[in-house]
């Protein structure tokens, strides 16, 4: 009973938040003096030249059709309506597709890059930390983690320009950009595939680079304070070989509260994820994003910013869901 | 804090270090807050006598001839659209700073205020301001923030408003620190002999906490400080930021629309962001060396 319930208030703080977002990126629209459809519609009357009488019939028109002209609280309502069914509009730029539409077809590239970066810096950094904290590893093996923590401040956004900087301009051992060479046309073959793998390595080692420091750092702080404890004491004494007590004794109860920052850290990681995409110019859900905001193509630009806050939190709460799996204590409760 | 009474003969033969002195033998044990406090001086001097040294407008379009590499005359070199770079670096990190304080104090204002309310009072209050900070955190801020930059009109970004940008969701942090931190002082046993003694509620907060809290503040305030100054780099970066001014998340952001790599103009993006990661950097050496101060633990552990 004890775990439905828990359950059931870990749902309703998800809903809880995915509404106090939509909330957010409904009313500060709103309450800007933009107007997206009129700022575009000026936009084509500059290059196309209609008639300004017909241009305000038309903003009418559309207007009407997006139901802005109808009372403010309805609206909500309707919005809040399409975001359960996860309809986030139309496009102002790209008009017949919807906002939902550029997130399918980027997202497969947003997610195959975070995925591998957030795993690799996830592993990497918490052995590194906690081998960094373990007193009975060799000294080389402890100092190879320093490196990583000098890197901690610097955001992946800059790490991309430093490594485009260094390893692409300087010694031009892998490209500066984009997601496949200029004048390759995308196919099914060994020969594209590994073009791409090359052009996403880059973007891969900037997030890498950036977010492994802080793994470290969390990592052996709790390191160090597991290694007074009674039980890694006992554990010794009993004569236990010092691979099993790292493995069992000491990883394994320092990696639950890693997991807790895990979740805490997924936005941060989304976040730059985006930006480094941008900066890369890789086809990503930042670049349809960063492009968004170049041509003031505000539906996209608030679906995207909603859908990943929905996806962020989401798997937040998942994760909390994963500890008894992780925790005994927890499941038996 | 009592005054020990000494006869004026015993404080002649104690020789107490001064302030200054008891400063630089702390910062000799705590490295991370000596080194970054040195960076961060470097940087101040630098942006203090660039700004004597150039004439700001050379920071702006159409001033200076166009893509000079670094040379004798242009240090850093000319941009594309014809900015004299290190003119630009220094304005940019005069904004950057302005930006970063501003932001900084008034989000650890925020903080401290939220959370001894929340604290200090308990009941709804507290419930009511620890559910927004518990709505709020699994929310990407830097999304949100895309969402009010974009909505405003670009006439209205500016320094300042990039600055309120970013504190609008970025108190929920030192909100919950202080709020932490007041929960353990107010059991403490001075809280209860000053209230006891019929010490008013504000008297015990600025005159017995607040004093107890200030490395924790100073703390939060540099974090807040290193998040503002991120998040108006990525606000920039994105292409949100005050298009005209030279900050330096516009000028990579500039760069890169350019295609300042293909072209061959290196210097360009490299500058600024050199110029950010010892920013950042420093500051992120500062939130360590206070940690320590503010928390002894950790010291012990070294």
């Amino acid at each position: 009973m004890g775990t439905f319930r828990l359950v059931v208030r870990r749902l309703l703080f998800l809903i809880f938040v995915i509404w106090a977002a939509s909330t957010i990126t409904f009313f500060i629209p709103h309450l800007s003096s933009r107007n997206a459809i009129r700022e575009r519609f000026a936009q084509l009357a500059r290059t196309g030249g209609f008639a300004p009488a017909d241009l305000e019939k038309i903003i009418a028109n559309m207007q009407h059709q997006f139901g802005l002209d109808r009372p403010l609280l309805q609206q909500y309502g309707d919005y809040l309506w399409s975001v359960v069914h996860l309809d986030f509009g139309y496009s102002l730029n790209k008009y017949p597709s919807t906002v939902l539409d550029l997130i399918a077809q980027s997202l497969p590239w947003t997610i195959g890059l975070l995925f591998v970066t957030t795993i690799l810096s996830f592993v990497i950094g918490n052995l590194l930390g906690a081998i960094s904290a373990w007193p009975k590893a060799p000294t080389w093996m402890r100092t190879v983690a320093t490196p990583f923590v000098l890197l901690t401040g610097v955001p992946p956004v800059l790490m991309g320009v430093l490594l485009i900087f260094f390893v692409g301009f300087k010694l031009k051992l892998l490209p500066l950009g984009g997601a496949y060479s200029v004048g390759i046309v995308p196919n099914w073959s060994w020969g594209f595939a590994w073009d791409m793998l090359v052009h996403q390595i880059l973007p891969a080692l900037a997030l890498i680079l950036g977010s492994v420091g802080g793994w470290v750092l969390s990592m052996r702080g709790m390191g160090i304070t597991i290694q007074g404890e009674d039980y890694v004491n006992f554990a010794e004494h009993k004569g236990l070989g010092g691979v099993v007590i790292f493995r069992d004794y000491y990883l394994r109860n320092a990696l639950l509260p890693q997991v807790t920052g895990f979740a805490l850290a997924l936005g941060t990681l989304v976040t730059s994820a985006i930006v480094v995409e941008g900066i890369f110019g890789l086809p990503g859900i930042g670049t349809v994003l960063q492009l968004a905001i170049q041509s003031n193509d505000f539906p996209v630009i608030y679906g995207i910013v909603l859908f990943i806050t929905i996806t962020v939190a989401t798997l937040m709460v998942a994760l909390e869901f994963i500890y008894p799996l992780l925790d005994p204590r927890i499941r038996q409760q | 804090m009592a005054s020990i009474a000494m006869t004026s003969q015993a404080e002649d033969r104690v020789l107490q270090p001064s302030q200054l002195t008891l400063f630089f033998r702390y910062l000799r044990r705590n490295k991370s807050l000596a080194i970054g406090l040195t960076v961060l001086l470097l940087l101040v001097l630098f942006t203090v006598f660039g700004l004597i040294a150039v004439n700001p407008k050379h920071a702006y379009p159409l001033s200076a001839p166009t893509k000079r590499p670094p040379s004798l005359e242009y240090i850093f070199g000319t941009d594309f659209f014809g900015r004299d770079l290190l003119a630009a670096m220094a304005v940019g990190m005069w904004q950057t700073a302005v930006i970063g304080v501003v932001a900084g104090a008034l989000g650890t204002f925020i903080g401290v205020v939220l959370g001894f309310v929340s604290a200090y009072f308990g009941g709804w209050i507290d419930n009511i301001i620890r559910g927004i900070c518990q709505i709020l955190t699994p929310i990407p801020v830097l999304l949100i923030q895309v969402v009010v930059a974009s909505s405003l009109d670009k006439r209205d970004v500016t320094i300042l408003t990039m600055a309120l940008i970013v504190v609008m969701l970025a108190w929920m942090g030192p909100t919950l620190v202080i709020r932490a931190q007041v929960l353990t002082m107010k059991e403490r046993q001075f809280v209860s002999v000053a209230k006891l003694s019929g010490v008013s509620d504000l008297g015990i907060i600025f005159k017995e906490i607040l004093p107890n809290l200030l490395p924790f503040i100073a703390a939060a305030f540099v974090g807040q400080v290193f998040g503002a100054v991120f998040a108006s780099f990525y606000l920039a970066v994105l292409g949100l930021g005050p298009l005209r001014e030279p900050l330096l998340g516009n000028i990579i952001w500039a760069a890169q629309g350019q295609g300042a790599f293909f072209n061959g103009w290196w210097w360009w993006p490299i500058e600024p962001a050199v110029a950010m990661i010892l920013i950042l950097g420093s500051l992120a050496l500062i939130i360590m060396g206070l940690d320590e101060l503010a928390n002894p633990r950790v010291r012990k552990s070294e």
